[in-house]
């Protein structure tokens, strides 16, 4: 097992190190600086503002430059934010983001995992039918449609939750978490009910009941360990996903989190923060990858005497 | 069939105790957070305005950053020399009492309120204003809007690094309260301009606490950290949260601030933002979605708000480009476009036409207007340039940075274009640093332009035309028009002569077209009915002195 993880970990080291490679030459190579204002800035100027930002260096040379800072945890100074670093920014920006994708992840497993079960407890009826035609509808429906339709609804109409914000009043962490978790939901939901409909029909599910084993010992002790791998194998990259991927939501809730910064860097040809969101975001999706690949390995015996040897 | 009967209960059983818990949990959440006066009731109440203010702000040092959300936060917590007041835009007494100007316009003297403080108790002095304003110039400084202190005496050769000397810059202090400023010629604008953030002074020994004077990379406008000498203090900085601003007792005029505390939100998303002031979240909105201002003004009593705003729509034409070279195909194109038409339909009449590059009534300043929406004068020109009815035409693309706006009004146009001269133009949409590189590199044939004013004299948008202005951006040069903008207007003695050289260089301008005027900005809130002292203006320039809130106001039910 610790080879096996050993394994993995040496194997990201050369996929981070590519992406931070191609990053950096590739925002290098896109047109406009972080500098360029619709105001014309005077030579002077712009010559300053470079000098301070090591942009007057070759390029090679800011790269390894970069580099030598990476080693030591320093992503840089901010060209959007004079005077805050991008550690700084990101630190701000990510414990809000986790939450949220926490949130969203709790509610995706207990609504998503619940329906899925309940459907596969009855197949082909209307206890499958209804949660997941409403799984459908949740995959299919984007979140910059639930988020604003949720808000007109319980914020403005029932007036009963705050529209945005995150911490300030109390249950305005409830819409976000909802709008982003909606969609995992109905994975979750689909993921697990194909999981437990084939672990429910197998042997030992036959034999734990023949033995006259209560049904809820069956399905929750028997079944779920067997049923809820696939959703299993989808959480490290679904957890990476919402972190990276919660700039929708950040958006319409006005949520102070890491998503914002990370796509307005690219419009802002911020360079420090593009490379810096990107190296965060692409270790955190290598570790969740590694992570669900643990816990399936601890849930699936088979797999765990596989590693072992 | 006992059995599975049995087993049908059992499923039954399991799946309703699931679902009570998921009704318990709903419930719970919910009644947990339903209720309460909103933040605006609550702010009435306690003297607390809500404000959105569109973004976070890249940071509050006045030397450092620029931007309008900048600009309404620092003019909040710092205080210029002069003041504008929101309802004539007119100078007033800000940290100096008064100022006498000579009479060659050359030299300025202001004399400093002994009454301003800074937020740590030191009184505000001449010598701050002269640290200051070195640093604002410094060349190390990085400072973008270092332009606004060029009128200044030796100010732009010390800035560009030709002149090392800070003692020669026209800036100095007479005693502790006299500040003697020398221009380089007469700018009557240079009043209006100490109440930019650029020329604000900011506390030396604060900053030099923190970092060196010309380091944009400390921490002295942090909380705990920031000395500042205006109506409010800052208490609370979240990021991309809020800005709290509290009143501050140790400024000067603080018996006149009503306001106990301003919350600055950056509302980035203008759907997110007018969901906010429905839901009774904010007092102020940054701006109002397109599609939402026909549903607000049908109502009574609309909190909706639109004024003329100091800002033009146009597009660049590439004089150095065919077909675009013409003269008269410029003039072709930009008599061919129904700016009335256009503004009712496609703009929902959210802005004002605009025939010329400075709005109207620029400080009682209006531009000639030369021309007019003439399809036929338009098809004349077009064919005495050899392209009669769109015949022999070699194309022609349009470019403009993303946004559905200027797609909208892209499409418009292109489609008049075809109506009435036959032509066909091409639409490029360009991703926004990628569009602002192509303008600056002149790589463009026609290119979407906006400007807005820095201060509020036709001088800023007339002076974007002479040959050698970094926002020129369309190949024009002339001589003449150079020499009015450059030496004639600044010596000119009296406004209406002044305003009549502006006329003459307008409409040289217009003649040669190397710009087609499409709009006048609007400036576009919600405002809270309780929020009273914050009427509209030209700058959309927030004055805080002046604003309080009245709880008895309430929006109605929509």
């Amino acid at each position: 097992m610790w080879r096996f993880i050993f394994g993995r970990l040496l194997q990201a080291v050369p996929v981070i190190f590519i992406v931070i490679t191609a990053t950096f030459f590739l925002v290098r190579a896109a047109p406009g600086g972080p500098f360029d204002a619709e105001k014309a800035v005077i030579p002077e100027v712009k010559a300053a503002l470079e000098r301070q930002y090591r942009l007057d260096l070759p390029l090679h040379e800011q790269y390894f430059a970069y580099l030598g800072d990476l080693v030591q945890g320093d992503l840089g100074p901010s060209f959007k934010y004079p005077g805050r670093s991008i550690n700084e920014l990101i630190e701000s920006g990510l414990p809000v983001t986790a939450e949220l994708g926490a949130y969203a992840l709790l509610i995706a497993l207990i609504i998503g995992g619940l329906s899925g079960i309940l459907a596969a407890l009855r197949p082909n009826t209307l206890q499958d039918y209804i949660p997941m035609s409403m799984a459908m509808i949740g995959i299919c429906m984007p979140t910059f449609l639930l988020g604003p339709l949720l808000v007109l609804f319980f914020g403005i109409e029932l007036d009963w939750l705050p529209v945005s914000g995150w911490g300030d009043i109390p249950g305005d962490k409830i819409m976000p978490s909802i709008t982003l978790g909606a969609a995992y939901a109905a994975y979750v939901a689909r993921l697990s009910r194909a999981g437990m409909l084939e672990v429910l029909s197998q042997d030992y599910i036959r034999t734990a009941r023949a033995k006259g084993l209560p049904e809820w010992q069956v399905v929750i002790k028997h079944g779920l360990r067997g049923g809820m791998l696939p959703v299993v194998a989808f959480l490290g990259p679904a957890f990476a996903g919402l972190l990276a991927g919660s700039f929708v939501v950040e958006t319409i809730f006005q949520i102070p989190g890491l998503g914002r910064f990370y796509v307005q860097a690219a419009f802002n040809r911020d360079y420090t923060m593009i490379l810096g969101t990107t190296v965060f975001l692409s270790t955190l999706i290598v570790l969740f990858n590694l992570l669900s690949d643990i816990v399936a390995a601890w849930l699936n015996p088979r797999l765990r005497a596989q590693l072992s040897e | 069939m006992l059995v599975a009967q049995d087993t049908k209960k059992r499923k039954a059983s399991v799946v309703q105790s699931m679902m009570r818990a998921l009704v318990a949990v709903c419930l719970v959440s919910l009644t947990a957070c339903m209720g309460g006066e909103s933040k605006v009731e609550q702010g009435n109440r306690e003297g607390v305005l809500h404000y959105g203010n569109g973004s976070e702000p890249q940071g509050l040092d006045p030397h450092v950053v620029t931007g309008v959300p900048e600009n309404k936060i620092i003019r909040t917590l710092f205080e210029g020399l002069a003041v504008k007041n929101p309802y004539t835009l007119e100078p007033e007494p800000g940290v100096a009492e008064s100022w006498d100007i000579s009479d060659d316009g050359k030299k300025i003297v202001f004399h400093i309120n002994p009454k301003a403080r800074w937020s740590n108790g030191d009184p505000v002095t001449a010598h701050d204003y002269v640290w200051s304003w070195r640093r604002a110039l410094d060349p190390n400084m990085g400072n973008q809007y270092a332009y606004m202190l060029y009128p200044l005496l030796n100010a732009e050769a010390y800035a560009t690094g030709t002149l090392d000397d800070a003692e020669q810059l026209g800036v100095k202090a007479a005693d502790d309260l006299t500040l003697v400023v020398t221009l380089n010629a007469p700018t009557p604008y240079f009043i209006q301009l100490m109440d930019h953030y650029s020329t604000f002074a900011v506390h030396p020994d604060t900053v030099s606490k923190f970092g060196g004077a010309t380091d944009r990379f400390t921490p002295w406008t942090r909380v705990g950290n920031m000395v500042s000498n205006g109506p409010f203090v800052l208490t609370e900085w979240k990021l991309n949260r809020y800005i709290r601003l509290e009143k501050n007792p140790l400024y000067w005029n603080a018996d006149n601030v009503k306001l106990n505390a301003v919350m600055f939100y950056p509302t980035e998303n203008l759907t997110s933002e007018e969901r906010m002031f429905r839901a009774g979240q904010l007092h102020y909105t940054n701006e109002v979605p397109l599609e939402k201002i026909p549903v607000y003004q049908g109502i009574d009593n609309s909190p909706f708000v639109q004024a003329p705003y100091l800002g033009t729509y146009y597009y660049l034409l590439n004089t150095q480009k065919a077909p675009v070279d013409d003269v008269r195909v410029r003039k072709a194109l930009s008599m061919a476009v129904d700016r009335e038409t256009l503004v009712n339909t496609v703009l929902q009449n959210a802005y004002v036409p605009a025939y010329s590059i400075t709005p109207p009534d620029t400080l009682g300043y209006f531009p000639p207007k030369t021309f007019g929406y003439d399809p036929d004068r338009a098809r004349q020109l077009l064919a005495e340039a050899g392209y009669p009815d769109g015949k022999n035409w070699p194309g022609l693309e349009l470019t403009y940075n993303t946004s559905e706006n200027h797609r909208k009004v892209a499409v418009a146009i292109q489609q008049m274009w075809k109506d009435v001269l036959n032509i066909e133009v091409s639409l490029a949409n360009q991703e926004w640093k990628v569009y602002l590189d192509s303008v600056n590199q002149m790589n463009f044939q026609i290119a979407r332009r906006g400007w807005i004013g820095d201060y509020v004299d036709a001088n800023n948008f007339l002076d974007l035309f002479i040959t050698e202005g970094g926002n020129n951006n369309t190949g024009y040069t002339d001589p003449v028009y150079d020499e009015i903008i450059l030496r004639e207007a600044p010596n000119a003695t009296a406004r209406e002569q002044r305003y009549a050289l502006f006329r003459q260089a307008e409409t040289m301008l217009m003649e040669e077209m190397p710009i087609i005027p499409i709009y006048t900005y609007t400036s576009k809130h919600l405002i809270h009915p309780s929020v009273k002292g914050m009427p509209s203006n030209l700058m959309d320039s927030l004055n805080i002195r002046y604003v309080w809130l009245d709880p008895t106001e309430t929006l109605k039910a929509e």
